[in-house]
């Protein structure tokens, strides 16, 4: 199994829940707790496994707003688990997932430096790195209904922007989409091959634009209508 | 690159203690037999030990859990910093049995000429692994290249000779073909660095764009979604002004090469030797901890393209 998400920049809002519910969980998971500085005061400051930051693409008036949450990539070769020098960081034989063995880690912070997302984060309170866990903790529970057995961020997601499964399989959902949309990977030349794909905004329908002509006629036509609404 | 004051230390000390022991053995096993007592190369592998000590010591400073540092030497398989870790720590044993070959005259001249080598080779392959620590990342382009390892192991020889110039001038005059010999490493050395300055300067990389998967357009960050620093920005933001870095490499040029070779040469008329090369290796000391300064304010990490930079 090569488990991962596909995030759809198209209709993705920029709206944090994901964000947020990903904190909710881990923060009281396996790999909680989610230390934050400063909560209520002027810097707040603190650890999360995702991130939305939010771009302007293209120029206007042909431009867009883009909002782009980023969470591990799982990738398929691991810079961070290459340079890890205590085996803290493994990545799971089993189904691809990137995670950090909070027991044996010294917090030398070299698997942060050797990812280009940055999807990983040093909790200062613990002295350990800290990082997304794809939910470990929750798909595979079997208390939890069976369509429950997602990531937090992907159960919360208002606008369906995120979507979880294998990418070994290629009927899943996650597959399929990510080949009929065009899935783009994110720093493909660095070689890591992260699992991780993100649906490009579709093509729409241009809109007319207003354009506000100065002539003669406009001009008399301003006039008319200045006058008849004195 | 946040430039870590513990890891600036670590580095520049334990390289040049790493050089000092690199010099000072092939210079005992050239000028052999007994250039120099056994018991003044005693006391010079001595100081240089010192400083692979204080130097390693430094770096645990950096870790954030360093109880599990014991750890660090189980993945030398496929990481630069484990190899690192436990190159330096079988040093010592090597280092002692070294030592003891200098100290009792045993194994005859065989023995101590592979032993010497061995030593020799195992610090300049232990400074490699402590650049390759750096060169390996490809998330750092400034790094990511073949003169990052070679800086490393040329300044720490470099600082390793004035170290040992300034030692052997304790007990006898040092020979001028020496001084010739470490003032040529200088030069080496500056050239190397100088060409890599140059080299980190030419655009390459990921962009704002292979960083989004918008490659068509331009992208201009709107908001980086937190209000305060994070993990990421403290770590990887650090950003100083360009005419400050250009005039920081002005110093390092200065400092760490110009100013070693014209004392070497210039002071040496009027003023005792030790204290000739004690300034030189000042100067060196204190240009080689601006170079390291530099080399990590000067690294320009990728997950900055997110955070808004167009290029690293």
């Amino acid at each position: 199994m090569k488990l991962g998400l596909v995030i759809d920049l198209d209709t993705c809002v920029g709206c944090n829940a994901c964000a947020v519910a990903c904190k909710q969980w881990n923060t009281s998971g396996t790999t909680g707790p989610l230390t934050d500085f400063e909560p209520y005061g002027k810097d707040p400051t603190g650890v999360w496994f995702n991130r939305i930051r939010n771009y302007e693409v293209g120029d206007y008036p042909n431009s867009k707003t883009v909002h782009f949450p980023m969470s591990c990539m799982h990738c398929d070769d691991a810079a961070c688990v290459t340079v890890c020098p205590t085996g803290a960081s493994y990545k799971r034989e089993e189904d691809g997932i990137v995670l950090v063995d909070q027991d044996k880690c010294m917090g030398c912070n070299y698997c942060a430096w050797a990812c280009p997302y940055g999807a990983r984060e040093l909790d200062r309170e613990d002295g350990v790195m800290k990082k997304c866990t794809l939910c470990v903790d929750r798909i595979y529970d079997r208390n939890l209904p069976a369509d429950e057995r997602k990531p937090a961020c992907v159960m919360t997601c208002p606008a369906h922007a995120r979507y979880f499964g294998d990418f070994d399989d290629p009927d899943s959902d996650v597959s399929v989409i990510a080949r009929e949309r065009n899935g783009e990977s994110l720093m493909p030349e660095l070689g890591y091959e992260p699992v991780n794909k993100y649906l490009p905004p579709r093509e729409k329908k241009h809109v007319a634009q207003y354009i506000n002509e100065t002539n003669a006629i406009s001009k008399v036509k301003d006039w008319v209508n200045r006058l008849v609404a004195r | 690159m946040h430039p870590a004051l513990s890891v600036i230390f670590f580095t520049v000390t334990s390289g040049a203690g790493y050089g000092l022991f690199a010099i000072a053995s092939l210079y005992y096993l050239i000028n052999s037999p007994a250039p120099l007592s056994a018991n003044a190369m005693l006391v010079i592998c001595a100081v240089a030990l010192l400083l692979i000590t204080l130097g390693l010591i430094s770096s645990a400073f950096h870790l954030a859990n360093p109880k599990n540092a014991w750890r660090a030497f189980s993945r030398a398989r496929t990481s630069w910093l484990a190899r690192e870790g436990l190159l330096a720590v079988l040093f010592y044993p090597l280092a002692a049995l070294y030592l003891l070959t200098v100290w009792k005259g045993v194994g005859g001249y065989v023995w101590f000429s592979i032993i010497s080598i061995v030593s020799a080779l195992w610090v300049l392959v232990t400074i490699f692994s402590t650049g390759m620590i750096y060169a390996c990342l490809k998330t750092i382009r400034q790094w990511h290249n073949a003169l990052t390892p070679v800086n490393y192991i040329l300044l720490g020889v470099m600082l390793g000779g004035l170290i040992f110039l300034l030692l052997l001038s304790l007990y006898q005059p040092a020979s001028t073909s020496l001084v010739v010999v470490i003032s040529g490493l200088i030069i080496i050395t500056a050239l190397a660095k100088i060409v890599y300055f140059f080299w980190i300067g030419a655009p390459a990389g990921p962009t704002i764009n292979t960083a989004t998967s918008f490659t068509r357009s331009r992208v201009r960050l709107l908001d980086v979604g937190h209000t305060a620093g994070t993990f990421l920005t403290d770590e990887f933001a650090y950003q100083v002004a360009r005419t400050k870095l250009i005039v920081m490499r002005w110093l390092v040029v200065l400092f760490a090469f110009a100013m070693p070779v014209l004392i070497v040469w210039l002071a040496a008329a009027w003023l005792p030797a030790a204290l000739v090369y004690a300034l030189a290796l000042s100067s060196a000391f204190a240009g080689v901890f601006i170079e390291r300064w530099l080399f990590f304010a000067e690294a320009r990490h990728v997950v900055n393209l997110y955070h808004g930079l167009q290029q690293c």
